[in-house]
């Protein structure tokens, strides 16, 4: 990638801010539009990541943004009802449900609900102008705009996206869906943003999934922000399904606060290009991470996690486990860097990282990253790359099962260390589902979609 | 049932079955004893198919059928069954999972359907007690921090649940206490019937009492040397092995 393509491609995303701004900002909030300029001017600083950030060593972020991509500044009229094509194969467990269609919230009937428990979901963007105190509050606070180019671009494209606040001691035992689709009759780049706010002693689960209902490609670019207040609990599955032309960039930043507990599931079943930056920061004592997170890849998919735990504080607990299948030539990548403050005494972090390579070709770096400057902590981490056990599938050659099934049945016990560790039942017996079908090849689009588009 | 002719096998190119001859007969209990390295295991593994070991000349009839044309999956539908001496851990494999697998697989190659649920679970309920394994392990993922004793009843267990026609035992008693040895020697007496067979491989004596062999074979340096009734392996405990290795 020579250098006049990159900034032939930051200054063409800057024009294309520039010459749009009205278009974003009309069908935008005042909340959001408030951060866009300092935004811009950070990206016009930063750029895309290239080849030279370390944090980016093993995918190339800048070719992604060279093809022709649409881009939508205002919610496309919707031609079809979404409940005639897509129907969700993680029924029955969640009891609010909540879409996004091209980064855009897709209103069933309000733009933004308020149950009777005082928990508040829909809209990013109405959620600004009917509860600007607690959005303002939070929004744009903890991710990182002068780090990071690609969160600083979606802060100054950002238009919508999801919105959920729960109130101070409310329980929610029931995770909320939120659904995001993309479908389009042109290549299409989205970036949206959620703001995710739990109140003190509150609980919730959260379910986010990843839908393409079309063959077209798709670039999204999406920022979550995820404040914990104290000793709040709060349960966060990402499932990631995608058609091989997508690409996702996902960032997540979480602000956790006093015996606060945050897990995360990261569960990446299929996608084209996937890039998650999971950044933790444990900002008071007593808190609680759990990042978990399982890639499975095949054909030419590339899949790259990169994990930031930031224990600032002492007494606080992190725990990471990332497992991966790569299969045919798919490649992937794991960073997982964990720093431990001067001040974080009594921490206690772990985290490891596996992967099973199928193939001679699939290519899997892993790369541990612990930073310790206190002097009173215990961490661990550790890294395999490996193959299927052969010992394990000749011995349950000998009970009768098949070559081939004795294999799925082993890369569905590496997997399922990981969906495990999700702690709603329900839904841990339907992503487990789900990763069996997708190992098997069963799940090669989104599942009970008619359209076929992958 | 089972009839091997003049068997050679290596492994990286070193011979370690010379010559092995062997009819084993439905409802017979075989023993087959002989000092470390001599090729016990050998004969099992190939038996039931390990790759590594190339077999370079000989044959082996199992109920007609060429034996050493079958996969190890196809082998064990066909009904052999190896327990193992170091039964392998497969995390995150479930034991309900593992069996579910193996008991339909082998009732799709008979081209009977596969179990209900309840019907599986009640067969699994019924073979732990026969095989006096506790509940809890099944619960587990296949053989995952199980204890030494705990790992040998469950083959048994697998043993039962598949009900195999013939059965090698490849020092099921190494690393058992005596209360597991009983246990587990119960449950293979247990599943013994008039129509199957089993070999018993072992270092000592002490399993023969619980399961009485109705053939003894010494296996030394890659060949069977001595053949006799039951009560050559009391012979083998008194003597120990040097008469045989010194050429009788």
């Amino acid at each position: 990638m020579s250098k006049t393509t990159t900034i032939s491609i930051k200054e063409e995303l800057v024009d294309l801010y520039l010459s749009n701004l009205d278009l974003i900002t009309d069908n935008s909030a005042p909340i959001l539009n408030s951060e866009r300029q300092a935004a811009i001017e950070n990206f016009n600083l930063l750029g895309l990541p290239d080849q030279k950030n370390e944090k980016y060593k093993y995918s190339k972020i800048e070719p992604l943004f060279t093809q022709d991509f649409e881009k939508y500044f205002a919610p496309k009229n919707i031609t079809f009802k979404v409940d005639d094509i897509f129907r969700c194969d993680i029924p029955e467990i969640g009891t609010e449900l909540a879409l996004i269609l091209n980064g855009f919230y897709l209103p069933k009937g309000n733009k933004i609900n308020k149950l009777d428990n005082g928990m508040i979901y829909g809209s990013l963007a109405e959620a600004a102008i009917k509860y600007p105190e607690i959005v303002s509050k939070h929004y744009n606070t903890i991710a990182d705009n002068s780090g990071e180019g690609l969160v600083a671009l979606n802060t100054a494209f950002v238009q919508d996206g999801i919105f959920i606040y729960v109130p101070k001691g409310v329980e929610i035992d029931k995770p909320l869906q939120i659904i995001n689709l993309l479908m389009s009759d042109e290549n299409l780049l989205v970036q949206y943003r959620n703001l995710v706010i739990l109140e003190e002693s509150s609980k919730a689960c959260v379910v986010v999934c990843d839908h393409t209902l079309s063959a077209q490609k798709f670039l999204s670019n999406v920022v979550t922000e995820i404040v914990v207040k104290p000793n709040a609990t709060l349960d966060f599955v990402k499932m990631q399904n995608e058609h091989n032309d997508c690409t996702q960039l996902s960032h997540v930043y979480i602000k956790q606060q006093k015996d606060s507990r945050v897990t995360t599931n990261t569960i990446s079943l299929h996608g084209g290009f996937i890039r998650n930056n999971l950044n933790a920061l444990l900002d008071e004592e007593g808190c609680e991470n759990n990042s978990y997170g399982l890639y499975l890849t095949d054909r030419t998919q590339h899949i790259d996690n990169f994990s930031f735990i930031d224990h600032a504080k002492p007494h606080c607990t992190s725990s990471e486990l990332f497992k991966g299948i790569l299969d045919d030539q798919a490649t992937g990548a794991f960073n997982g860097r964990v720093l431990v403050r001067k001040d974080a005494q009594q921490t206690q972090a772990f985290q490891a990282n596996n992967n099973l390579l199928l193939t001679t070709e699939a290519k899997m770096n892993t790369k541990p990253q612990l930073e310790i400057y206190a002097d009173d902590v215990k961490c661990s981490h550790g890294a395999t790359v490996g193959q299927l056990d052969m010992n394990a599938k000749f011995y349950m050659q000998t009970r009768g099962i098949g070559e081939k099934e004795a294999m799925l049945l082993l890369m569905f016990g590496f997997a399922h260390e990981v969906v495990k560790k999700i702690s709603i039942e329900p839904l841990r017996d339907r992503i487990d589902d789900l990763v069996n079908k997708r190992l098997r090849g069963e799940l090669s689009r989104c599942h009970n979609c008619p359209m076929h588009c992958c | 049932m089972l009839t091997i002719k003049n068997l050679h096998a290596n492994i990286n190119g070193k011979e370690i079955l010379k010559g092995i001859n062997l009819e084993i007969k439905a409802g017979e209990v075989h023993a087959i004893m002989g000092p470390n390295g001599s090729g016990k295991s050998t004969l099992a593994a190939v038996l039931a198919g390990r790759e590594i070991f190339e077999v370079t000349h000989g044959e082996i009839l199992f109920n007609g059928k060429n034996l050493l044309d079958l996969s190890p999956e196809d082998r064990s539908r066909e009904g052999l069954f190896l327990s193992f001496q170091y039964p392998i851990e497969i995390p995150g494999v479930s034991m309900v999972n593992f069996m579910k697998a193996a008991v339909n697989e082998q009732r799709k190659y008979r081209g009977v359907e596969p179990l209900s649920a309840s019907d599986f679970l009640k067969m699994m309920r019924e073979k732990k007690e026969l095989v006096e394994i506790d509940s809890a392990l099944t619960n587990r993922s296949v053989n995952e921090g199980f204890s030494g004793g705990e790992k040998k009843k469950n083959e048994i267990f697998q043993m039962a649940m598949l009900e195999p026609k013939l059965s090698i035992l490849d020092e099921t008693d190494s690393g058992l206490d005596i209360d597991a040895l009983r246990i587990v020697a119960n449950g293979v007496n247990k599943l013994k019937r008039p129509d199957n067979a089993s070999i018993v491989i072992t270092h000592y004596q002490r399993l023969l009492d619980y399961i009485v062999p109705d053939f003894v074979h010494i296996l030394y340096n890659g060949k069977i040397v001595k053949s006799a009734g039951k009560e050559l392996a009391l012979e083998l405990e008194e003597k120990g092995y040097d008469w045989i290795k010194n050429g009788e």
